[in-house]
């Protein structure tokens, strides 16, 4: 790598600057000529405008894609924005606290509803995640040293991760189906565990089919970064743990399990958020008609969003979705970063 | 030097074999993960080569009879092949317009001390906790707006997919190009720097060379996020410019679902994506380790 970026060098200096930008003017020749010793290049550019040009396409981007929307949408969430005003939403009238109050109103039916669908979240992330990450922590852990079979085993396990998230989910819906799916093959036809081959995609079993298949498509990715992750304990350790007399489970838990704490620390936030706020498995498994027990935020959001058009109830619990977890991850964040320091001290 | 150390540190071999507990539970751990991971695969591969009456009655291991067949039907059911080139489209503008972003941010991030740096970094990367329903409605309001004022069609248009899904990987695909880029010697920019070239040269003679297998890998990211978003296509796009994500929908009409062909289908647009991954997901793994995962 290194000798490629080296060789690149020494070409002639014309070559380099014709397709330049702008700013490259200031800093040409007159540094070359000065060669010192120290050249002091990044702090001389650093003040000038350059850093920002390079900025500029991903500032542009984010400003249009991410912040305006934000802050159009704690805008809407102040108005009265049904489907008569969707064509024209500077005309909706301000509304002051209305739409927070209707979602936070747990005894009327929007707010219970709200709340339900949060409490089925919530659980169903707490599960989700620590499943996830226990296998992928598993995976990792046991596929660190060499063995047969291994780059085989690894393709296998990152495969539903990257699978394209409709692919899996349609399969899964029909591994789950009550007359012709696997699940009941095995279950019922085979193992005659159940009178009635039960139903996976409604009622409360909905719930676990959301679990399995999540924790299906999640725990790849886990497996995946504490993977990279162990390639970074320095071999010397564990070297210097065996001639002490340490097996390898005790190499496991006083070796590799404390070094990874810092990407776990990522790691599980990282599933937490995605898992919290994802759309993609119970609207692609349910559609519109989500059942009950597996009724999760974002589809609840979209469905009483488009299903009614009033976008300002459904931008006001989006928001409320938003305060949530950045409560949830600074709590986080502080908590874990306190143990990990009072650890160290 | 680094990567020499690295390379040997990768391979933790023990001298002396590990003991049989050891050996046991790895055994049937990856066994039963292996079941649990191949299983629908498994289910998708068969399902796809039988004909349509072994789907709709009872589920067999075994098909009774193998058949192509849905794997010519699929063409004919929907208009697959429309909404392959869409999301083609899509996925390979949002990719390579997403990379070149990020190239130029990372580059500044990295070799630059700039006012406002730290503000950049934290908000891009928090950018990625939002809920995406959060600025679905309103980016949806946006593009019907522009649309109604300026005549740009965003909404429904292939165009306004692109510009949102580029910046879905963008926060992930800087966060990690900084890390890479990180890696690689100042000296060696700089060096170009002193040579004459301006500091787009340095980016594009030294250091994007250097990053290749990074960049490979955030490619990689940016491609399968695009290929696979469902939320904002099912939104965002009409009859002419579906993708895949709401196109294959269309296998299940009012009295039948077509398991066989959606599996063949299900299978075909996975190909693409499945088979990069794997090939490249090395570069993943690299890049994540030569990176912020420390």
């Amino acid at each position: 790598m290194t000798t490629t970026a080296t060789g690149n060098v020494p070409p002639p200096a014309g070559a380099g600057e014709a397709g330049g930008t702008g700013g490259t003017g200031k800093s040409g020749p007159g540094a070359r000529r000065s060669a010192r010793r120290r050249p002091r290049l990044p702090g001389r550019l650093g003040r000038g405008a350059l850093p920002y040009l390079f900025l500029l396409p991903a500032l542009v981007l984010e400003l249009l894609i991410h912040l305006t929307p934000m802050v159009v949408g704690v805008v809407m969430s102040f108005r009265e924005l049904t489907r008569l005003y969707i064509h024209n939403w500077g005309e909706a009238p301000w509304s002051g606290l209305d739409n927070y109050r209707v979602a936070v109103d747990f005894d009327g039916p929007l707010g219970e509803s709200l709340l339900h669908s949060f409490l089925v979240t919530c659980l169903f992330t707490v599960v989700s995640v620590g499943l996830s990450w226990l296998l992928g922590t598993a995976a990792a852990v046991l596929m660190q040293d060499r063995f047969r079979g291994r780059g085989l085993l690894r393709a296998l396990f990152l495969t539903p991760y990257a699978l394209p998230v409709y692919a899996a989910v349609i399969t899964w819906a029909f591994v789950l189906q009550r007359d012709n799916g696997m699940l009941n093959h095995i279950v019922h036809d085979q193992l005659g565990l159940t009178d009635q081959p039960p139903f996976w995609l409604i009622g409360d079993n909905a719930f676990f089919s959301l679990v399995v298949i999540s924790v299906w498509r999640n725990w790849p990715f886990a497996f995946l970064i504490l993977t990279a992750a162990l390639q970074n304990i320095p071999r010397e350790v564990y070297e210097a743990a065996q001639i002490d007399g340490a097996g390898v489970w005790q190499q496991i838990r006083r070796i590799t399990l404390p070094s990874v704490r810092p990407v776990n620390q990522v790691l599980v936030l990282v599933l937490f958020l995605w898992t919290f706020n994802d759309f993609n498995v119970p609207y692609l498994l349910f559609g519109k008609a989500a059942p009950d027990s597996a009724d999760l935020i974002s589809v609840h959001i979209y469905d009483s969003s488009f299903g009614t058009w009033n976008f300002g109830y459904g931008s006001a619990m989006s928001v409320l979705l938003l305060l949530f977890l950045l409560l949830v991850t600074a709590v986080y964040l502080v908590f874990t970063s306190r143990g990990r320091r009072a650890e160290d001290g | 030097m680094a990567d020499t150390a690295r390379a040997t540190g990768r391979a933790r071999r023990s001298p002396t074999a590990p003991p049989p507990s050891f050996v046991w539970t790895r055994r049937v751990v990856l066994t039963l993960l292996s079941l649990f991971a191949a299983a629908p695969i498994y289910v998708m591969l068969s399902s796809s080569l039988k004909p349509l009456r072994d789907v709709t009655g009872e589920f067999h291991w075994l098909p009774s009879g193998l058949t192509i067949r849905p794997y010519i039907d699929i063409w004919h059911t929907i208009p697959l092949a429309h909404y392959f080139v869409n999301s083609l489209i899509v996925a390979g503008c949002a990719t390579l317009l997403s990379v070149a972003v990020a190239i130029f941010a990372a580059y500044a991030v990295s070799r630059y001390r700039f006012r406002g740096r730290r503000v950049f970094t934290v908000t891009v990367l928090s950018t990625q906790m939002f809920p995406g329903i959060l600025f679905l409605l309103p980016l949806f309001l946006l593009f019907v707006n522009i649309g109604n004022t300026t005549g740009v069609a965003l909404y429904g248009s292939r165009g306004g997919l692109i510009l949102t899904y580029l910046t879905f990987s963008l926060p992930f695909s800087i966060w990690m190009l900084v890390g890479y880029f990180d890696s690689i010697p100042r000296g060696l920019d700089e060096a170009a720097l002193i040579d004459g070239c301006g500091p787009a040269g340095a980016l594009f003679r030294v250091v994007v060379p250097a990053a290749v297998p990074g960049i490979v890998a955030v490619a990689v990211y940016a491609f399968m996020t695009a290929w696979g978003e469902v939320l904002f296509a099912s939104v965002m796009t009409n009859k002419t410019t579906r993708t895949l994500a709401v196109g294959l929908q269309g296998y299940a009409t009012q009295t039948e679902v077509y398991w066989n062909q959606l599996m063949a289908a299900s299978l075909v647009v996975s190909v693409p994506v499945v088979a990069g991954f794997l090939l490249l997901q090395r570069f993943l793994v690299a890049g994540l380790t030569a990176g912020s995962v420390k």
